[in-house]
This record gives C-alpha cells, structure tokens and sequence, in this order.
C-alpha cells in the first residue's frame, strides 16, 4: 500500500501521524484518500475550487510529480508520497 | 555542477597569499589535497554575504570565519532578545539587548582575526539587494520569512550568485543549492508563496534548538564546496532532514523551463514588492479579511475584576497553557472546528493565544459559525504578562 509522509507543519491535522497508509492506484486518488480520513488537512492542501495549492509539493518517491504525469501519476505498492510544503523558518 | 571555480579566474590575488600564521591556523586545511594551498587561497579570496545572523547565520558564520572565507557579510537589523539564546549560538546572555552585528563581530573577530568582517545593519529590501550582493560571490540565505526568501531567491538569479538555501521547522530542515548557472532557483521548487497564516513561524510553531546547527552546518559545507570547486553540490537536489526520526532524505530538483524567474522565458527582470507578493499588507495581516472584534488586557482585567460573566478561550497548545495560561478554556485552534459545541454561544468570549494571531483565526472562525459575543485579546497572553500580571512568565 502506498504511503503519505506528512511534514511536521502538517501533522496537527492528521491525528499527529507522521505517515498514513493509503490504497490507491493513483498519487490523485491517495491525496483524496488522506483529506477523506483527515478533513482537516483539505484546505491546507487544495484551494476552494479543489486544485492543489501551488506551494505544496507532492513527491512519489524522489521525484516531483510534476513532472511525471501529476495526480494522474500511477502508483505501486511500496511508493511513498511525501508532501513537501514550503518553511521558512531561519 | 556550476562551481564558482567555473566563473573566478583561478590565478591567486595578491592578497590572497596566506602568512605564514595562516598557513599555521589552517594546517589541517593544507594537509588535505581537496583543499590545499590553492584551496585555501580560494577560500580567502572568497566573499560570501550571510542574510541574517540568527539561527542559521549563527553556525554559517562561525565555520565560515574560522574555515579562513576572507571577506564575509552579514546582513541583519536586529537586536539579540533571550528567546534567541536557545539556537543563535553567535550570541550569549550577556549580547541580550545588543545588535546582532556587533555580538557577531566580537565572537567572529575572536575566533578568527584575518576575517575581513563587513556588517550591514539593514532590512534586505528590493531597493539594496542587487547592489549588496553584486560585491560578493556566494549568498547564503538564513532568513527567517517568506518575501525575503523569494527576493534573496530573485536577487540571486538576477546577478547571477549561486544561493546557499536553508530552512527549519521544529524538527524538520531542507537544504539546498539554488540559482547556479544551470542549476534550479527557489521560484523553480515553490513558484508561490503560502497564503499568510497558513504556514507557521517559528515564533508560532517552536523549533528544535539543535536544528538551525544541523541546517546552517550544512549550508556552510555547500558554500565552501562551490568556493573550492570539489565534491557534488546540493544544487538540483533538495536535501529534507527530520531530527526526531533522524532520517536524511533528498528529492530531485529540477530547473522549471517556464520559471518566471530562471526559466527560458523570464517575467521577472526587476526585484518587485516582496510583502505584496506573499500577501502581507501590514504588521498583522488578517487571515479571514474583515474587522475582528478584539479587546485590550486592561479592558479584560477590568471586566474579570468586576465580576462580569466572561468565558476566556485560550486557543493555545496544552504544553503552552502549562507556561502560564489566565485559567481559560482549552481548545488549541486546529481543534476548534470539532469541539465548537462545548462553546455557549449566548456567553461573552474572549480567545486568546500567546500573541493574538491564532485567536483571530479563531474569532473568525467562531464568527463565521455564528457567535456573536466573541472578541480577540489583543497581543495575547504576551501582552498580559508585559501590562497586567508581571510576574507571569513570557515565552
């Protein structure tokens, strides 16, 4: 099964979890699987008309998804998706 | 890999010529072929401007001063308070109240006294950046905010000096290199900046003294690296570290063709107004838009002494409200949504937190749900501490 690392910042809204399970096929289908179990976590990731926000960085293993084929990207078991979001903390 | 040792012409200045209590101080340098006599040199020959002399630029500037950089600067405004000590390791108690450039130079100075230190005691803005960083060959970025990320980020691209990037977050850092000749820039990783209030501070969210050490350590390597030509730069990769799992990983970066800063057809040919980029208009940019009702600690205190029925909603974490706390309800902010019930909407509410940012979240939130008699304590916690109850502690 896929996993999703969520980043520190991020963890207040998933149950403190550092790291969740999803299935899914797709990296679209397993981020609407995380905001489905964590509510909370939605409008943090995608803005009021579903699109997800341009500082959060999603990455299927080291690669960012944006150039692979985005939310469309086809997953396999043992991927793991990391949410990269920007800090800036000095 | 883009090095500077690509760009600088390699012959050895005049006074980059190390004296003989030089070639004594960084004998373990010398001894090493990767750096070397010729390495060294590079290394005084080097300027590398420091933004910020806090957590990052603390450990940044200290390895860079005694590793032999010959003209380092540092860029920073700001005064040395106790809630620095844990981390910005340039300063000690005694440095409380002074500028941060001076407590800087002294340590500096002590350490290594052939530093040609330069101390620019301003605020990065769009009007100084390109002059400033046109007199050295490297910047390395220990700012703490995002419009001076994206104008270092800008600045950098625009006269072509490579950007030593550094970033934390309680227990999480990210490292890399940006805006080398065909390496990826800041715009390429994040093309926009979070909303503000979306993404905490450190002031807001704490951070892991330790980690500012392990971050601004690594940025000091990167920076000597492309100042020596030698090994494999960060630039194209974004290296993420988790103190609390202790686990170093690193993503691919790549150079974003439609960047609007280094991409091939670029927009941004002039540094532009930072704060209106990120969104911030003023001091306290409210989140929700619209006038929140707030009330003053001595408006509170007078209304507590007179009895008056008043439900104090402290919207902190728990570890916070164990500090201090003024006996009020507990529900930190992220929880609010789903414990709204315990609230009594007919009752006065006053929010509060440590400074009066996440109970204006809260205050909007509470509104837009229908509580009428709900206002935000002004400068939170922080400012009853300072004007009611001195002898609570601040944090």
């Amino acid at each position: 099964m896929p996993q999703i690392q969520i980043p520190s910042p991020l963890r207040q809204y998933s149950g403190k979890q550092a790291s969740v399970d999803v299935p899914a096929k797709t990296v679209g289908e397993a981020l609407e699987g995380l905001v489905s179990r964590h509510p909370d976590l939605k409008r943090h990731l995608y803005t009021e008309d579903g699109k997800l926000r341009a500082f959060v960085n999603v990455y299927v293993n080291d690669e960012d998804m944006r150039y692979l084929q985005k939310e469309a990207t086809a997953l396999k078991d043992g991927d793991t998706i990391s949410i990269v979001p920007s800090i800036a903390g000095g | 890999m883009a090095t500077l040792s690509d760009i600088k012409p390699t012959d050895v200045q005049p006074e980059a010529v190390l004296s003989n209590d030089e070639i004594l101080r960084y004998s373990r340098h010398l001894i090493m072929p990767e750096v070397g006599m010729q390495g060294q040199q590079k290394l005084k020959a080097a300027k590398v401007l420091c933004i910020g002399a806090g957590g990052l630029g603390s450990p940044l500037a200290l390895y860079l001063t005694a590793a032999g950089v010959g003209t380092l600067g540092i860029v920073d405004f700001d005064v040395v308070d106790y809630t620095n000590l844990q981390r910005q390791i340039l300063h000690t108690t005694a440095d409380v109240g002074r500028r941060k450039l001076d407590s800087a130079a002294d340590k500096l100075k002590a350490i290594n006294p052939f530093l040609n230190l330069r101390t620019f005691d301003t605020k990065l803005t769009s009007a100084n950046a390109l002059e400033l960083f046109r007199e050295f060959d490297i910047v390395a970025d220990g700012t703490d905010n995002f419009p001076t990320r994206y104008l270092v980020n800008d600045a950098c691209v625009l006269t072509g000096k490579p950007n030593v990037y550094g970033s934390i977050f309680r227990f999480e850092g990210q490292a890399s290199v940006f805006a080398t000749e065909e390496g990826p820039c800041y715009r390429c990783l994040y093309p926009e900046p979070p909303p503000p209030g979306l993404v905490p501070s450190c002031a807001e969210g704490g951070v892991l003294g330790i980690l500012p050490g392990l971050i601004g350590v690594i940025q000091a390597t990167e920076t000597i690296k492309l100042i020596l030509g030698q090994g494999d730069s960060l630039a194209g990769r974004l290296l993420l570290v988790d103190a609390l799992d202790m686990k170093f990983r690193e993503l691919k970066l790549r150079k974003n063709p439609d960047c609007p800063a280094c991409g091939t057809h670029r927009t941004i040919t002039e540094l532009i107004d930072y704060d209106q980029f990120c969104g911030i208009r003023g001091e306290e940019a409210p989140v929700y838009g619209g006038d929140l009702p707030v009330i003053s600690v001595e408006e509170l205190k007078k209304k507590l002494d007179a009895k008056a029925d008043i439900f104090i909603l402290d919207v902190r974490e728990p570890h916070e409200y164990q500090i201090c706390n003024l006996k009020g309800y507990l529900i930190p902010l992220g929880d609010l949504p789903k414990r709204v019930s315990e609230l009594d909407s007919s009752r006065e509410i006053v929010a509060h937190c440590k400074m009066g940012g996440r109970s204006a979240k809260a205050v909007a939130f509470l509104k837009q749900a229908g509580f009428s008699k709900v206002h935000n304590l002004t400068g939170g916690i922080t400012a009853w501490a300072e004007r009611i109850d001195t002898k609570m502690p601040k944090y």
